[in-house]
């Protein structure tokens, strides 16, 4: 950094109230910069400490200093740092951010290295003190108090305190440090002079349990003790109540490790029998019988393996409706909604399936709608499911249960919704755009009426095209419609 | 049995729940107690407010309510078949604790779980009251996490996501053979299930209500779940494919990771070793890959032969080196993707390099003074000034860019 080392004549000497008075630091700063002061001729001072106190210059009128947007916030916390020439460093900064407006974003610039280094120092003692301030309890009930004493690296009790503010409103509380204390009344926060650990109370009786919780939450085959140190140093352990046991337990990690490594697996506790038999007696087999209702059969395609889709999926997601039905819907396989309510045409391309119907006269709940794939298919994209289609293998696996689905409504008419149902249904390829709104019939006597699944709408980019295709598909459900009231 | 007072309840309730790896306090987004004059506050990024020797955070006041348990999981201490004592808290003792311990400023909050007594609602409704009663009665305002029992009902995981700021539910094992194997009595099923359902109700709890056009409190810090690492033979592309689906499905938060660590009185069922912390380890940074660095979970293991990550080296640094065709990568020219490629650059550095380079060109000096390492980073990159020539695809690149194996002690 391109600072001069400070000399009697420097220009101007600024004497700020306090070490963290940043106010002090920016008006000063200010007035000196806009009347082009430069760095080398400043002297920062703290307190009664030095300084030949000349007047600063009034700020000239009509004159504007900008730097970034950041800077004023970033800057605080460095003036917190408890090195030297801190200040001065923030003026070099400042002066040459007239200049070079970015300079705060090059990272590769050593004022700017150091500046962050300064901050990022500052910031993590902040943080350290909202992590390991030890309040220790005076008195009871109402009159309860809480005090601890705390040595902060930089001078940051006043800005870490608001966090104390925020967390412990309900509390009276005390924080003393060297520098400085702060003191919490439930209404207002004050801040003090320095204070030394004797006038902080001695102990507390709530530190044995810590410590007890300290040593059993810690599990010694695990031992990792430069981790430990990394995030807590030794600085911090003179005033954790905890870190007393540290030695002992890092002495002892291995033996106990060790031992129980070494104790061998004993018989089963006593109680072990009885809670076996009475919560979990032997489960009856389940019997491979051919299921005579769809409930049967449900319960048993909810621990289908004819396939492996079932180890990414959430469930089964089988058909649903009464078993009376004439009229049966069959779409390709479940979505990212199906899958998490286990209900068959539910997410957005059900919300079109449902509307549709309502708007052609089906009840939806006078039908029967199930996929040709009871599983949901997919690759996992970061936060997302991304839909992936079904391979023939899978369908025909899948089929079985299709087919006894069907063997048991003996519908009068199955809708096919899409290609990956029309093939299942007919065990051939079909082209459905060529194909939709023909009913053919199969071998066994079972009318398949053929369209579109409504997630092709969906995917239709163009408003128009996609309402255009929306009309059709409800056309060829008005066709469902009137073929079952004949 | 002998009346345990509380302080011993601690010791027992404690050492049984420290094998749950997770004790983050964050995401629960910002609260404070200025308003209700209460206690606590939670401000998005957890605190760790100590750490154990075993190098890790602890954060919250993690117990269980009680360590009764009626399911024999062969991998945990509570199972019933274990001869471990038994210990079981009140409601009013865990608040007190609670209280007690965050007014000092020893904890964020509370992390509770619990074994399952006599019927998963009488000990779930348990779990909620302890909950309730910290934000009704102390009202108290620091972080929640519950461990929610899969089998539970639904009024009563509702009522939870009112009072917590994260639910969980462990999937245990990463696959559902090794769960039936271990924990015969636990249901994968039911445990998909329960994690889906927990998915619709934060998402439906996210979308303001049409009445009052406001959102309805529920677990604000989201589902996470924790996986045990080599309990069973399932190698680590098999677990990161699980956690891959798992991220995917129920938008997770966070899958942790926990080495399986022999425990007192262990089932013979299992391996009586020390945990395998290394490849826990790494397996968090391929997590990290797939989170943050836009990788695709099977291209971090890609080209290997047994599915396992490298124990030596990164995960990124060993992908690369398989991938050096890709590299070395012009940092002052490459996208932000492909940057975050470039081993021994995490995130940060990368947003630093991004909003340097547009005012100054990037030297080799630059990267090392920006990254933790440059002897990993220079035979990956080109800077101003700076090729790595022939290097990057020298044979011997694996030797100089992986850690130093520690010399042997003379025996």
């Amino acid at each position: 950094m391109a600072i001069q080392p400070a000399f009697a004549l420097a220009a101007h000497s600024v004497r700020l109230a306090s070490p963290t008075d940043f106010d002090g630091w920016r008006d000063a700063a200010r007035r000196l910069a806009l009347n082009e002061v430069k760095p080398e001729d400043i002297e920062w001072h703290i307190g009664d400490a030095g300084g030949t106190g000349r007047d600063l210059p009034p700020a000239p009128v009509g004159v504007e200093l900008r730097v970034a947007k950041d800077f004023i916030d970033r800057a605080a916390a460095v003036a917190c740092h408890s090195h030297s020439e801190r200040f001065a460093l923030l003026y070099h900064l400042l002066w040459r951010q007239r200049q070079e407006p970015h300079l705060l974003r090059i990272a590769s610039d050593p004022d700017v290295r150091r500046f962050e280094a300064m901050e990022k120092s500052v910031r993590r003692d902040e943080h350290k003190m909202h992590a390991f301030v030890r309040f220790r309890k005076i008195g009871d009930g109402n009159s309860e108090r809480f005090v601890a004493w705390f040595e902060p690296d930089h001078f940051i009790l006043e800005r870490a305190s608001s966090f104390f503010v925020r967390r412990f409103t309900g509390m009276l509380w005390a924080i003393l440090t060297p520098h400085a204390s702060a003191e919490w009344n439930r209404e207002r926060l004050a801040l003090g002079p320095g204070a030394s650990k004797d006038d902080a109370p001695a102990a507390d009786q709530s530190e044995d349990m810590w410590r007890t919780y300290f040593a059993s939450i810690f599990n010694p085959a695990r031992l990792k003790v430069k981790a430990m140190q990394s995030e807590m140093p030794k600085k911090y352990w003179r005033n954790l109540p905890e870190a007393s046991l540290i030695p002992g337990l890092v002495a002892g990690a291995d033996q106990a490790a060790r031992e129980m490594i070494a104790r061998m697996p004993t018989m089963p506790a006593p109680h072990h029998q009885a809670i076996q038999a009475r919560h979990w007696p032997a489960a009856e087999v389940p019997t491979e019988t051919e299921a005579q209702s769809i409930d049967a059969l449900r319960q048993q395609a909810s621990q289908c393996r004819r396939c492996p889709l079932w180890s990414e999926a959430t469930q089964t997601v089988f058909g649903e409706g009464p078993d009376d039905t004439e009229l049966v819907f069959v779409g390709e396989q479940p979505g990212d909604q199906e899958d998490l309510q286990g209900r068959p045409f539910v997410g957005p391309a059900g919300k079109i399936f449902d509307a549709v119907l309502q708007e052609t006269g089906i009840d939806r709940t006078a039908v029967y709608v199930t996929n040709a794939v009871k599983h949901f298919k997919f690759e996992p994209r970061g936060k997302r499911r991304i839909h992936s289609r079904p391979n023939a293998g899978e369908v025909q696996a899948c089929r079985w249960w299709l087919a006894q689905e069907l063997k048991l409504l003996k519908p009068r008419l199955v809708v096919a919704l899409g290609a990956t149902a029309a093939q299942s249904l007919l065990q051939a390829p079909v082209a459905i755009t060529k194909q939709r709104g023909q009913t053919i019939s199969r071998g066994d006597g079972l009318a398949v009426f053929l369209t579109i699944h409504p997630s092709y709408i969906l995917r239709i980019r163009e408003a128009e095209q996609a309402a255009a295709e929306r009309a059709r598909f409800a056309e060829d459900i008005r066709t469902v419609r009137a073929m079952m009231a004949a | 049995m002998p009346i345990l007072s509380t302080h011993e309840k601690l010791a027992i309730l404690s050492d049984a729940a420290k094998y749950d790896a997770s004790c983050a306090s964050s995401g629960a987004g910002g609260r404070d107690s200025l308003a209700s004059r209460g206690i606590g506050s939670t401000e998005g990024m957890g605190i760790c407010h100590s750490y154990a020797p075993d190098g890790r955070c602890i954060s919250l006041l993690k117990i269980l309510l009680t360590n009764f348990c009626i399911y024999d999981c062969s991998y945990c201490i509570n199972r019933s078949s274990s001869n471990v004592r038994r210990a079981r808290f009140t409601v009013d003792e865990v608040v007190r604790l609670t209280m007690d311990f965050y007014k000092r400023n020893y904890i964020e909050g509370l992390f509770l779980s619990s074994g399952v007594i006599r019927s998963p609602d009488e000990t779930m409704g348990e779990m909620v009251e302890v909950a309730r009663r910290l934000r009704l009665d102390e009202k108290f305002g620091g972080y929640i996490h519950l461990k929610t029992i899969p089998e539970a009902s639904a009024e009563l995981v509702e009522k939870a996501g009112l009072y917590a700021d994260r639910l969980s539910i462990n999937v245990e094992l990463p696959t559902d053979e090794g769960v039936k194997r271990l924990a015969p009595e636990k249901r994968p099923e039911t445990i998909r299930v329960s994690m889906a359902r927990l998915r619709s109700k934060i998402e439906e709890k996210a979308e303001p209500t049409l009445r009052t056009k406001k959102r309805e409190r529920f677990a604000p810090g989201g589902q996470s779940t924790q996986m045990i690492i080599g309990a069973d033979a399932t190698p680590d592309a098999g677990i990161l494919k699980t956690s891959a689906r798992l991220y995917g499905s129920y938008q997770l938060r966070r899958v942790y990771y926990s080495a399986f660590s022999p425990i007192p009185d262990a089932s013979s069922a299992l391996p009586l070793k020390r945990p395998p912390l290394m490849r826990e380890h790494r397996l968090y940074q391929a997590d990290w890959l797939m989170r943050f660095y836009g990788f695709d979970q099977g291209e971090i293991l890609d080209g290997t032969t047994d599915g396992m990550l490298d124990l030596e080296i990164d995960p990124k640094l060993a992908w690369a080196l398989r991938n050096r065709a890709l590299f070395p990568v012009d940092v002052n020219r490459a996208e932000r993707e492909t940057l975050l490629r470039i081993p021994g650059l995490g995130t940060r550095v990368v947003k630093r390099i991004l909003e340097t380079r547009r005012f100054r060109r990037l030297r080799l000096e630059d990267i090392g003074r920006l990254c933790q390492s440059i002897a990993k980073v220079r035979p990956f990159i080109v800077a101003e000034g700076w090729s790595p020539g022939a290097s990057t695809d020298a044979s011997r690149l694996r030797e100089t860019v992986a850690p130093q194996p520690r010399q042997l002690a003379l025996f």
